[in-house]
């Protein structure tokens, strides 16, 4: 093993994948299973002269991460579900003022309270529908420490580059994991763009890559921020074109660029007649099973997201290869399996597999669902 | 008054006629103008209400937040860049309804950012309801046999939270109230101030306190300078409102804002 392999736990890595990515402020408040995160950034944060703070709630520390974030500073928050349900009306201000965040959300097994200590991927769809109003986030889902670190990094890069929030949708097993993973392969580090000229200056003008060129407060630009609807000054309005404009360039400036955003892992779709389409803890056991498949002679094949959001239906259906036959199996009672279907409507059948008991699905499981099923 | 703190472009406000929420922005511009501070180096944060408002028609830099959220977003700002002056500008329903566990939390951190509270007595934007800070008895639209509920004063509720500087003014008192503003904003470490001011469109007009010039010059009836209340027994004091510094010391060590610096 090289010297930068270092044993780490899930958690762990996304506060040093956030501290290898230039984050130097973290605001959060404790709740199973993310706990470990803060924890990590009480201790390394001054370590970096970084910020660490602990909120009052969850409400506080997401709204405390977008003051930093305007601030200049690169910004990381984590929680589960139910913190995550408090960060919601953050999240939609965030969305609106285009300030850069990171968001780590440790799925556990909800509603409500739930159990804490048990995983779910139940939050796949509140990750993209969670706040109010028509909005657009991206949404990386780890299947591993290693991934953690490197995803991680990767959402602040986006953050910082498309001005939006990033939503880590890990997993309490994830999140507990311990593997080894090598943390000297860092990725660039992206630096968020800022204006030079005062004169002319217009926060939300954009050029055609729709993105806004934003000053940090406290740098003389004079900035207005406001989740009203607002005009490229800054300044709310209540013209319905303005806002029109507003929403559609939230939308478009991650949907011009989904082949820098989204990211897959696909095995063997090509050829395949049964295809499983799975996201983070799931697809670990999916990847053993396809495995098992194949030395039985059978044709399957995987389609991994690592991007959950944006979710782009045409480029589904091309990677997807030819498969009659899609398994979707997720730890809640169907919500990827949702999309996989509105993307192929009839044309292929869809198969969804759930368990909700707060248990992972094993790839022996998968087997003897394709078996019993007669998949 | 420096009119280049203000965007003309952004005038006229929205506020009512005879409203006292340009009172009170006027005595804080003022008061910046005395402290002469750096224009770039100040923010403005705010939350959702009437007086949320004041900060886009000032020419700083302003973030307007959610409803009870500015605490929590200029605590973010402060500690990302400690040599910023950051004051928050909110409502009575914004900081001590929705907001009050980040008011009672900043205070408790002594975060070093100053609190101006616009207190009218009621929620202006959405039609003149009950807040926190509504007295009893007086009449809202969701208090229409009058408000059975006690407010909270606001000078003590801080206090006891841990500010280390609290003060409470009144939109009559025009020096006094750009004296204390001016004091918190100086003041190293989490300061509030409670600006009284009136909201004639809706908490005056159901209470009948008259026309908005009535009820500014009725502060003098029912404020009482703190230095003349101390002299008084509280039987005297029934009915009255009392105006001054409250609290004004050393802030607790270590604080988290000047943390940052000696850790850097």
């Amino acid at each position: 093993m090289s010297e930068s392999m270092v044993l780490m736990q899930g958690n762990e890595a996304v506060a040093e994948g956030a501290l290898a990515a230039g984050v130097r402020f973290f605001a959060g408040y404790p709740i199973t299973p993310s706990s470990e995160i803060a924890e990590v950034m009480a201790r390394r944060m001054p370590q970096v002269g970084g910020t660490f703070i602990q909120m009052e709630d969850e409400i506080a520390s997401i709204m405390a991460i977008i003051g930093a974030s305007l601030a200049g500073k690169k910004v990381l928050t984590a929680t589960s579900g139910p913190g995550f349900s408090l960060m919601q009306e953050g999240l939609g201000y965030a969305c609106m003022v285009e300030a850069p965040i990171v968001i780590l959300d440790s799925m556990r097994y909800g509603p409500s309270t739930g159990m804490a200590t048990k995983v779910s991927q139940m939050d796949f769809m509140q990750a993209r529908w969670g706040t109010h109003g028509d909005h657009w986030v991206i949404v990386l889902s780890p299947s591993s420490v290693e991934e953690s670190y490197q995803l991680t990094i990767q959402a602040v890069n986006l953050a910082e580059k498309y001005r939006n929030p990033v939503i880590i949708l890990s997993d309490e097993t994830i999140s507990h994991l311990r593997e080894p993973i090598d943390i000297s392969n860092v990725p660039p580090i992206v630096e968020r763009k800022l204006p030079t000229e005062k004169a002319g200056y217009l926060p939300y003008k954009t050029d055609s890559s729709l993105i806004p060129t934003i000053a940090n407060v406290g740098t003389g630009f004079r900035t207005s921020f406001t989740g009203l609807v607002h005009n490229e000054s800054g300044f709310q309005t209540a013209n319905g074109h303005v806002a029109e404009a507003l929403v559609e360039r939230l939308r478009d400036k991650l949907f011009n660029n989904l082949d820098d955003i989204i990211r897959y892992d696909i095995d063997r779709a090509e050829d395949a007649d049964i295809l499983f389409m799975s996201f983070g803890i799931t697809a670990r056991a999916v990847s053993e099973a396809v495995e098992s498949l194949r030395s039985q002679g059978r044709k399957a094949g995987s389609l991994r997201f690592i991007t959950l959001f944006p979710f782009d239906d045409e480029r589904v259906r091309r990677v997807a290869g030819g498969a009659k036959t899609i398994v979707v199996p997720e730890l809640n009672s169907g919500q990827l399996v949702l999309l996989v279907k509105r993307v192929f409507g009839d044309s292929r059948r869809i198969v969804p597999m759930n368990k909700i008991n707060g248990d992972l699905i094993s790839p022996q499981e998968i087997l003897s669902f394709v078996r019993e099923e007669n998949l | 008054m420096r009119l280049d703190f203000l965007r003309s472009e952004r005038l006229p406000n929205i506020w009512c006629p005879g409203c006292g929420n340009g009172i009170v922005l006027r005595s804080l511009l003022e008061a910046i103008d005395q402290l002469k501070l750096d224009p770039d180096k100040i923010v403005l944060v705010s939350g959702i209400g009437c007086s949320s408002r004041a900060p886009a028609y000032t020419a700083f830099d302003n973030v307007h937040t959610l409803h009870g959220r500015a605490i929590p977003v200029a605590t973010g700002i402060k500690l990302a860049n400690p040599d910023l002056t950051v004051i928050v500008l909110t409502g009575d329903g914004d900081s001590s309804a929705i907001g009050g566990n980040h008011l009672i939390h900043a205070a408790r951190r002594d975060v070093d950012i100053t609190v101006i509270v616009f207190n009218n007595f009621n929620y202006g934007m959405t039609g003149g309801q009950s807040s926190p800070l509504t007295p009893s008895s007086t009449i809202t639209t969701t208090t229409p046999a009058g408000n059975l509920d006690r407010p909270f004063d606001l000078v003590n509720l801080a206090a006891g939270a841990g500010a280390t500087y609290v003060a409470r003014s009144g939109v009559y008192f025009t020096k006094h109230l750009t004296d204390h503003i001016r004091k918190a904003i100086a003041h190293n470490g989490f300061s509030l101030v409670d600006a009284v001011a009136q909201c004639p469109t809706y908490f005056g007009r159901f209470n009948k306190k008259g026309s908005a010039g009535q009820m500014i010059t009725s502060q003098k009836d029912w404020m009482v300078l703190k230095s003349v209340a101390d002299k008084k027994t509280p039987e005297e004091l029934v009915g009255k409102t009392v105006i001054g510094e409250f609290v004004n010391i050393e802030r607790h060590a270590p604080a988290s804002a000047d943390a940052v610096k000696e850790q850097s």
